[in-house]
């Protein structure tokens, strides 16, 4: 347990935010830490510039999400503002054959292990559970029972040591989640087997309108090592701390140590998702104070401090981002709903006498509308 | 051919889908060591290892869960439950997680996990140990949902549910691990009959008797006694519950007209409510009285003292088999 960081108990211990290692102050200055700063020894200009881009990117796609809902092109859109670092951070510190199996709200994440424009909205839109094929980024796809994921992440790393490879699973999930019975299963699970897994939990403080208070009374990250798992509690708007602490649980786990967790702490700046009115429960003080902790002005002060902010680089990154949100605005907009039958694509693998039935219904339904039919369709909405 | 006990054809059956292929393990509560509380799993720990044969911790949805992450690897995990009642905890991810995978992925994703679940009562068990959960499972659609009646279909059915592609519930009737049977250890797969038919258990004219699990044989047992009554009845043992095999079982209700169900899980909305309202959608032209159904009761699994007054036995289903012939029965006698 080299890294486990001390977890005082305190006032507030669930919400202590600053009991966390990091590696940029708010203020966007580095300072050391003898933990982390080995596993961040290589990262200079370019990639803090790298991840910079990346937070960049993942906000721009949110906003368009947001919009896009508000717009009426989107049933729903869970927003992850202020919770760009925690997600880049960490992903960034995967190998592609790594797999990831995310909750819904991990758009940067998503972004990181290669998502599609397509990929970020046509499920909100409600055209598809999954648009991508898991297997094609090596990301499940993205969980809506709070906690489920974290079992089949140690699932999948189970089956990593039985094929004897060196990859990694790992399951990002809530502080909400950690309250779920399949997340201290898997934690179980894990460690009985040292399984190669991380469990990242992103502790925005809230669920829904939950405060992580009522979910925890100590630091959630202090919960695992009574599982036998070594665990970090780390400041989740550093981007930099994110990805130091996740190269830690990642090599932990990849040579054979077994299962590691992260706590990010950070904050859901948006709601919970458009539904969601967090003026109801939120005090707009806390709000504020969170906002001076923007996981990417951070970063951009730490550049600006190193003379790598010129004009140049602060245009291709809002170039990109405009770019990328166009792409994403327009996979929304020129989206093809599947046909009528659709519907009834995939349950089963293999042939199913009752649904195949039921599907030579409905298409002599659908036939009895003749060209009308065809037309529905193609057509899409 | 061999004399098998139902549960002995189970083993052999778990055996030989781990001898033919690698990715298949089977994990579960006391699977190891102990074979199983049941012993289906006997002696596959010191053949397969611990890596095959995976004595879990106590959870059952980490159980399932874990599962999902090994399907999801390419793994073709076989899930014990301990017993009937204990899938509850599991349930979520039964029916959130490995039965719409496939589904949500567009079939990118498979879940080729085989939930082996001992079942139903009339063994004298605890509570919590005699449940006939089935009717949840029939209802998820993304599964497949079997139940055994017989030691030869248990061993093979047991291989073709582990060799499907899709997730299949598979119930053993725990009141006959213990019944001896004739078992072809050599079936080949190919040439067996699918898991999804029907068989007729005996062939009849006069009433169509459907059922499965262990009530098939109280099913074969009143056929026999209402023959000396002079009437003929066929019984069709489901096999499998999702798909329904409608086919053999509209042919029998065309010859007979007459339609009984009966099975141990309380009747509300239960799958005989499904299969009688799906005979009389198909069937009822040929229909010449009101199917009825003879079921458990719909109360909690009652006491081990009592549960003979639960579960269907042979009076009951002779009763329901007249009333469906327009005989006197217990109906008609409380009216009078
Ligand atoms: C099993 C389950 N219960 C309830 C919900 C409804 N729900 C969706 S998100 C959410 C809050 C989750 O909070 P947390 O785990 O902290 O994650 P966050 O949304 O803050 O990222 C709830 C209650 C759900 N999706 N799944």
């Amino acid at each position: 347990m080299t890294m486990a960081h001390t977890l005082t108990p305190t006032a507030e211990p669930a919400t202590d935010i600053d009991d966390v290692a990091r590696l940029l102050t708010p203020d966007g200055r580095r300072i050391p830490d003898a933990d982390l700063d080995p596993w961040v020894a290589d990262v200079g200009t370019d990639q803090l510039r790298a991840l910079y881009r990346d937070m960049v990117l993942v906000r721009r796609i949110d906003t368009e999400g947001v919009a896009l809902q508000r717009q009426g092109q989107l049933g729903l859109w869970a927003p992850c503002q202020g919770q760009e670092a925690a997600q880049v951070g960490t992903a960034r510190a995967f190998r592609s054959d790594d797999f990831v199996f995310p909750s819904y709200r991990e758009i940067g994440v998503n972004f990181v292990r290669g998502a599609k424009p397509e990929d970020f909205v046509l499920a909100w839109r409600g055209e598809e559970h999954s648009t991508y094929n898991p297997y094609d980024i090596n990301t499940a796809t993205p969980q809506i029972i709070i906690g489920a994921q974290a079992l089949h992440a140690v699932g999948y790393a189970m089956g990593i040591t039985y094929d004897g490879t060196d990859e990694v699973a790992a399951a990002y999930f809530g502080d909400g989640a950690t309250s779920q019975g399949d997340v201290n299963e898997a934690m179980i699970f894990a460690s009985s087997f040292q399984a190669p897994v991380v469990f990242i939990c992103t502790n925005n403080q809230w669920a829904i309108s939950e405060p992580v208070t009522v979910q925890a009374k100590f630091p959630i990250a202090g919960r695992a090592p009574g599982f036998g798992i070594p665990s970090m509690r780390v400041d989740g708007n550093d981007v930099l701390a994110c990805l130091a602490a996740m190269r830690w649980a990642v090599d932990h786990a990849r040579r054979g140590q077994g299962p590691a967790f992260i706590e990010a702490v950070t904050y859901r700046m948006g709601p919970h998702t458009t539904s969601d009115d967090p003026t109801r429960y939120r005090d707009p003080e806390e709000l504020e104070r969170w906002r001076r902790r923007d996981p990417i002005a951070r970063v951009e002060a730490l550049l600006r401090s190193q003379g790598a902010m010129d004009d140049e680089f602060v245009t291709s990154v809002a170039a990109d981002a405009d770019r990328l949100a166009a792409e994403v605005r327009s996979a929304c907009l020129t989206a093809v709903s599947r046909t009528p039958l659709g519907v009834m694509d995939h349950v089963y693998e293999e042939p199913h006498s009752g649904l195949d039935e039921e599907r030579e219904n409905f298409r002599a339904y659908l036939e009895g509308f003749g060209d009308a039919a065809a037309d529905a369709e193609g057509a899409g909405r | 051919m061999t004399q098998l006990t139902m549960g002995k054809a189970l083993n052999e059956g778990l055996r030989r889908a781990m001898a033919d292929d690698p990715k298949v393990l089977i994990m579960g509560e006391d699977i190891g060591k102990l074979g199983g509380v049941f012993r289906i799993t006997d002696g596959l720990l010191d053949q397969f290892g611990a890596k095959r044969v995976i004595d879990t911790p106590l959870a059952e949805a980490g159980i399932m869960g874990t599962a999902v992450g090994l399907a999801y690897r390419g793994y073709r995990p076989v899930v014990e439950i301990q017993f009937d009642g204990f899938v509850y905890p599991a349930f979520d991810q039964i029916v959130c997680q490995v039965a719409k995978l496939h589904y949500r992925t567009r079939g990118n994703v498979k879940m080729p996990i085989t939930i082996r679940i001992p079942w139903a009562g009339g063994v004298g068990a605890a509570e919590h140990h005699s449940e006939s959960p089935e009717a949840y499972f029939v209802h998820t659609s993304g599964l497949r949902v079997v139940a055994v009646s017989n030691p030869h279909d248990a061993h093979v059915m047991l291989r073709q549910a582990i060799a499907s592609d899709d997730p299949v519930v598979f119930f053993e009737p725990k009141r006959l691990y213990h019944a001896k049977g004739e078992v072809d250890l050599d079936t080949n797969l190919a040439d067996a009959p699918p898991m999804g038919l029907a068989r007729v258990a005996r062939e009849g004219k006069d009433v169509t008797l459907l059922t499965y699990g262990a009530q098939v044989t109280t099913a074969l047992d009143a056929a026999t006694a209402a023959e000396d009554d002079g009437v003929s009845i066929e019984v069709i043992d489901l096999r499998s519950l999702s798909p329904v095999d409608y086919r053999t079982v509209e042919a029998s209700v065309r010859k007979t007209g007459r339609v009984v169900v009966t099975h141990e899980a309380a009747r509300e909305a239960g799958v005989g409510a499904e299969l009688i309202a799906s005979v009389t959608e198909r069937c009822f032209n040929y229909l010449e009285s009101a199917p009825v159904r003879v079921t458990g009761h719909d109360i909690p699994y009652p006491p081990a003292k009592l549960e003979r007054h639960h579960l269907p036995d042979l009076d009951r289903i002779l009763d329901a088999v007249d009333r469906v012939l327009d005989r006197p029965n217990s109906l008609t006698e409380v009216a009078r």
